[in-house]
């Protein structure tokens, strides 16, 4: 019985974030849409619900409602497994994102670590759909996707060290406290903005979506895929690029902390800044692919080993040797 | 603590099946499939043992990047032609002993492992290396590689950066012909030298190559 409670309280906690999670999701393709639309001078959707904000709903309706073709020749079991992965992979690593002093769902030890590791598991998604489509285009697809993303990961994780140095604890909500006087954002600006470029190309946005350039590729790994299905590849991907804002609103601009200490910003809830900080980040996302043309593959190669790499590197010594001669590394 | 036994043995259960499937699947990726999922069984165990950084170091070095490129090699090469034309050739039989030396060996480690621990167990015992609870498991860590065997670890770093030059200048080769693009001169190209307006006569054309 005891066994029972602590089950149904922690089902519970899990649905009250999962479910936000969820609409939230659909929230943000429909902004995603309304950024691009507005940066070429359209409307976007604006015709289901008020401002077209239930568009993502339609959308998936109708995505229930298709039917879902799984091709002769594909590998059934890892074909189905595929979407089933990416959608798991990107909900599950939300359990340690910290929306408030102490509203975690798991305050582990090691927090920047797993999301490290569901992140760079998020490959195996796609190269299992690419692979058991058993066809040419979604092949290329997700081995362009999985070279992208091993890639970028390499950079990601040396601007994480940047910030754990600066830390000195693995903890999300210390990596938070730590940023109470000044924001990581301030002394780690490059850091940042290597991290928003690798974070584009770790989740596959524009300019950087070359798994699924559908000029070359038809829809890269997701050719084969119908239905619901795709709406998983799809919910998936959105709830990363979702989960990419949010670590870097949590590394560099604070996560839940309100810009100034003062009377009136103090009382608005952790919770509300932290959606604020995504949402700033998102919009970015948006512009960027709105903006900026996409790259050719040996470029986006040659970006992420020849120059991310070598400048993160060189800011971790800088960093270091900085912290280690004013005598600022973090003791505990 | 029943929770916690359900919970290492399923997690254990998975790694043994899986760990056999690797070497029964008849499909190579499918065995790398299993491969991952054996990967990630034990980097639960070692969640489960309280070794949280070796269990997330785990997934994202092994199952993050190796078993990645595990996967591309096996996707690529024609695994299954090549095994069986390996097993026709007259060449399998000079591998055969050298694979047999080194499972014997194997074998005999596992022995000698498996029986210390029934019979002397007092070998295994990791309550007299003096672990203090106190400080995070990270940071110990970090203590053993960074402070107490620092040189050590540097010289281990230093025989892998050795072996992977040693892996690259053995895979590498020029090749003659190659078309190269240089992204400097792609970027510094202007108009002047690309554009060029031509004054062209009627019904004769101009050549524009040569």
């Amino acid at each position: 019985m005891e066994y029972l409670n602590i089950i149904f309280q922690e089902v519970y906690k899990i649905l009250f974030l999962l479910i936000p999670v969820l609409v939230s999701v659909a929230m943000i393709v429909w902004l995603d849409r309304r950024v691009w639309a507005f940066v070429q001078k359209r409307q976007g959707p604006n015709v289901v619900g008020p401002f077209g904000l239930l568009q993502s709903l339609a959308d998936a309706l109708k995505y229930i409602f298709k039917e879902i073709i799984i091709p002769a020749s594909s590998n059934k079991i890892i074909f189905i497994l595929a979407p089933i992965i990416t959608m798991t992979l990107a909900m599950i690593a939300w359990a340690v994102i910290p929306f408030g002093e102490d509203q975690v769902l798991a305050n582990i030890n090691v927090g920047i670590l797993y999301i490290f590791a569901v992140s760079s598991l998020g490959v195996y998604g796609i190269i299992m759909g690419g692979w058991a489509s058993n066809s040419k285009y979604p092949f290329l697809g997700s081995i362009r996707s999985a070279a992208q993303m091993v890639s970028y990961e390499v950079s990601i994780g040396i601007i994480i060290i940047n910030v754990l140095l600066c830390v000195g604890s693995l903890n999300l909500s210390d990596i938070v406290i730590a940023q109470k006087n000044m924001w990581f954002i301030i002394p780690l600006f490059p850091m940042f903005v290597i991290f928003f470029i690798s974070a584009l190309a770790e989740t596959n946005r524009p300019p950087f979506d070359l798994p699924e350039a559908e000029a070359e590729l038809v829809a890269g790994y997701q050719t084969e895929y119908s239905g619901m299905m795709y709406a998983m590849f799809w919910l998936g991907e959105y709830a990363n690029i979702l989960l990419m804002c949010a670590l870097g609103s949590i590394l560099f601009l604070g996560g839940w902390l309100s810009p100034i200490d003062l009377y009136p910003f103090n009382l608005i809830p952790g919770a509300i800044w932290l959606i604020l900080k995504i949402l700033l980040l998102f919009i970015l996302f948006a512009l960027v692919k709105a903006i900026v043309p996409r790259y050719r593959y040996d470029q986006l190669m040659r970006l992420g080993w020849k120059i991310f790499l070598p400048l993160s590197l060189t800011y971790v010594v800088l960093t270091a040797s900085y912290l280690f001669y004013f005598n600022l590394l973090p003791t505990n | 603590m029943i929770a916690h036994a359900i919970f290492f043995y399923v997690f254990s259960i998975i790694a043994v099946v899986s760990a056999i499937m690797v070497t029964a699947s008849k499909n190579t990726v499918h065995s790398v499939f299993f491969l991952i999922l054996d990967f990630i069984s034990i980097s639960c165990l070692f969640i489960m043992i309280g070794a949280e950084f070796l269990g997330m170091i785990m997934l994202i070095v092994y199952v993050g990047a190796v078993a990645v490129l595990f996967l591309f090699v096996v996707m690529m090469l024609n695994v299954a032609q090549q095994k069986n034309q390996w097993f026709i050739s007259k060449d399998s039989s000079k591998h055969i002993p050298i694979g047999l030396l080194i499972s014997v060996i194997i074998f005999f480690e596992l022995i000698i492992v498996i029986g210390g621990w029934k019979y002397k167990p007092e070998l295994f015992n990791s309550e007299n290396q003096n672990i203090i609870n106190s400080v995070s498991n990270t940071h110990s860590l970090g203590q053993v590689l960074y402070t107490d065997y620092i040189h050590i670890f540097q010289i281990s770093g230093m025989i892998l950066l050795v072996a992977m030059i040693g892996a690259i200048v053995l895979t590498f080769r020029q090749r003659e012909g190659v078309k190269k693009q240089s992204y400097i001169k792609q970027i510094s190209r202007e108009r002047a030298e690309g554009v060029e307006v031509l004054n062209v006569a009627s019904n004769k054309g101009v050549k524009i190559d040569d």
